[in-house]
């Protein structure tokens, strides 16, 4: 199934043309040791777009960005990426000018905090395009500025929190201005108020016609982050694509993908309980299934 | 002494040695080791607090400072007069107090330390110098005698290796380490070695707390003793694992620092500017350390 992206109807992005940035038929990725992490993968991603990948753990979405970045490139099939040949980019083809207009931020902040400092971090980028210290400074203070990171300067990564460890993770990409963003669960394991700044940052971005692609199976921050969401399967294929509304819509498809599972669940109403299986979508919002039970319930007390 | 400016509670995490496997509840000697290296560690990073107050040195460049550093090391190697290395120690104590460290920490640091270390190389130097002896005590077939030269001698030592290291501790608790690393440029070390020396030591400490984690993880699950042959198959598992996740972290970082331009030419960014009041401060310290060893030579002999 393969929709075409949409615009929510309060937020139309001005900034989508018809240039694909993206050209994906038939990639397949097999990690050493024959693990196949994407299978058949076709996709188009145009510039302008907020695009989520939604998928269940091991579903080859990180995989996926770091071929979308070109730090490898696909085992099988054809892919391009910005006019590129992204398997000649992984290879070291142009890879320097490539990477100048495509920033991944990682999952795992550690990894992409390799400094001594969060400012050698975030210059590392700017310093690689050869840029004067006087640019470089201009960016790193805007990228520090732009994540309300700027008294962390001078710190060491491992004296920072989970939350600071990400913002200065984006910030290291965001000084780099590139025009595709990609973000690996850029809000796992983050406290709410941090979560909140960086899913305001991925929609500024948006706003600012840069392409962001973000993975994630957090499934409330979707229809803020994104317009157009790609649903990776278990089977590590595209097994649906269209707008947010219309992916998390449909219930049948995120139990399918493993994004969503259904439990039995209780409420109390008044004197009754009523109980039967239902499945988070996005929030509280829940969909009740099929074997609603009534019992009566000796306790007035909330649900 | 209170500094002026409050010092921030560190964010990082103690570690604690974990308990043994073996049973026995004590901890065992890889675990206090781990730990004992953590903490080291962890005492690296709060002493990177000391570096962020605004004191006399605090506000040098720190190639200036590394200078410095290297003006007060020699004339406490050359010199032989412990009049000299009386000066030496007050001048580093007197900058102490002038960038807010907290004194008696800065004192202890050195102090409790180097008998241990410098006092043991020193003692059999004590008995085999020739000359007067202090004192002479016979227990049966054995004979005490410490020569006055050689009590002299270790004192000497002692004090040498006490200013050097005071120096040293100076240099790293009023300086960010990034700093210090990125300093040696100014010798000359080449990039790529100050590079690696740089990600070492922000990676050492997140695989020590790993390694902490699964000496905790596996203790967790102990629920009874265990022979001295599964200790030892399951810390070479270990040591096998973490080696694999390290070598995975390094291929990741790599691909993070390709990610971002990495072309294999290092480059970095520094905001170092060495002022007229920092080659004030070089110049009047090697000058400070010249006049003293000539002073030495002179009238303090």
């Amino acid at each position: 199934m393969t929709e075409p992206a949409t615009t929510t109807a309060d937020e139309p992005s001005t900034a989508t043309t018809a240039e694909p940035v993206y050209r994906l038929r038939g990639v397949r990725y097999v990690y050493p040791g024959k693990h196949v992490a994407l299978d058949g993968i076709d996709l188009d991603i145009r510039r302008g777009e907020m695009v989520c990948l939604l998928g269940a753990n091991g579903s080859g979405k990180s995989t996926l960005l770091k071929l979308l970045d070109g730090i490898v490139g696909p085992s099988d099939g054809e892919m391009r990426a910005l006019g590129r040949d992204v398997a000649a980019v992984a290879a070291g083809q142009d890879a320097f000018r490539f990477h100048r207009e495509v920033g991944l931020v990682f999952q795992d902040p550690d990894i992409q905090l390799f400094s001594a400092t969060v400012l050698d971090d975030v210059a590392f980028g700017p310093l690689q395009l050869g840029l004067t210290p006087d640019e470089v400074k201009v960016r790193c203070d805007e990228a520090l500025g732009e994540m309300g990171i700027a008294h962390l300067a001078d710190r060491a990564p491992f004296e920072l929190s989970g939350g600071e460890k990400k913002r200065a993770a984006i910030a290291s990409v965001l000084s780099l201005r590139p025009e595709v963003i990609l973000l690996d669960e850029p809000t796992a394991a983050l406290d709410p108020r941090t979560k909140s700044v960086l899913v305001d940052l991925i929609r500024r971005l948006g706003r600012a016609g840069r392409t962001v692609v973000t993975a994630t199976h957090e499934l409330e921050i979707v229809p803020t982050i994104a317009d157009r969401v790609v649903v990776l399967g278990e089977d590590r294929r595209v097994i649906a694509d269209g707008t947010s509304e219309s992916i998390l819509g449909n219930r049948e498809l995120l139990l399918r993908a493993n994004l969503i599972h259904e439990h039995l669940h209780g409420h109390v109403d008044g004197a009754t309980v009523v109980e039967h299986s239902h499945a988070h979508v996005a929030g509280d919002d829940h969909h009740h299934g099929e074997g609603i039970e009534v019992h009566d319930h000796p306790v007035a007390a909330g649900s | 002494m209170t500094a002026a400016n409050p010092v921030e509670e560190p964010i990082t995490t103690p570690i604690r040695p974990a308990p043994s496997a073996d049973g026995s509840g004590k901890p065992g000697w890889i675990e206090r080791t781990v730990a004992g290296i953590a903490a080291s560690v962890e005492r690296a990073v709060f002493t990177e607090q000391h570096a962020r107050l605004d004191g006399f040195l605090q506000r040098v460049d720190p190639r200036a400072k590394l200078g410095m550093f290297l003006a007060f090391v020699l004339a406490a190697s050359l010199t032989s007069s412990y009049a000299v290395l009386v000066i030496l120690y007050v001048a580093i104590l007197a900058a102490a107090i002038a960038s807010l460290l907290p004194t008696d920490f800065f004192v202890k640091r050195v102090w409790l330390g180097i008998p241990l270390f410098a006092g043991i190389v020193v003692i059999p130097s004590i008995f085999f110098i020739p000359g007067p002896r202090l004192f002479e005590l016979t227990l049966g077939p054995l004979a005490i005698a410490p020569s006055i030269p050689g009590i002299l001698g270790a004192i000497l030592l002692v004090m040498r290796v006490g200013v050097s290291v005071s120096v040293a501790i100076l240099l790293v608790m009023t300086t960010p380490w990034a700093d210090i690393l990125k300093s040696l440029r100014a010798l000359r070390v080449p990039q790529v070695f100050v590079l690696i020396l740089s990600m070492t030591y922000r990676y050492i400490f997140l695989f020590l707390h790993t390694v902490n984690g699964i000496f905790l993880a596996r203790k967790s699950r102990i629920v009874a003793r265990t022979r001295g042959g599964e200790q030892r198959r399951w810390l070479g598992g270990t040591i096998g694992s973490l080696m694999s996740r390290s070598f995975k972290m390094s291929n990741d970082v790599y691909a993070a620092m390709l990610a971002r331009g990495f072309t294999g030419e290092m480059r970095t960014y520094t905001t170092f500017r060495m002022t007229t009041r920092d080659w004030g401060l070089f110049a009047a310290s090697v000058a400070f350390c010249v006049g003293l060893l000539i002073a030495d030579q002179l009238w303090l002999r």
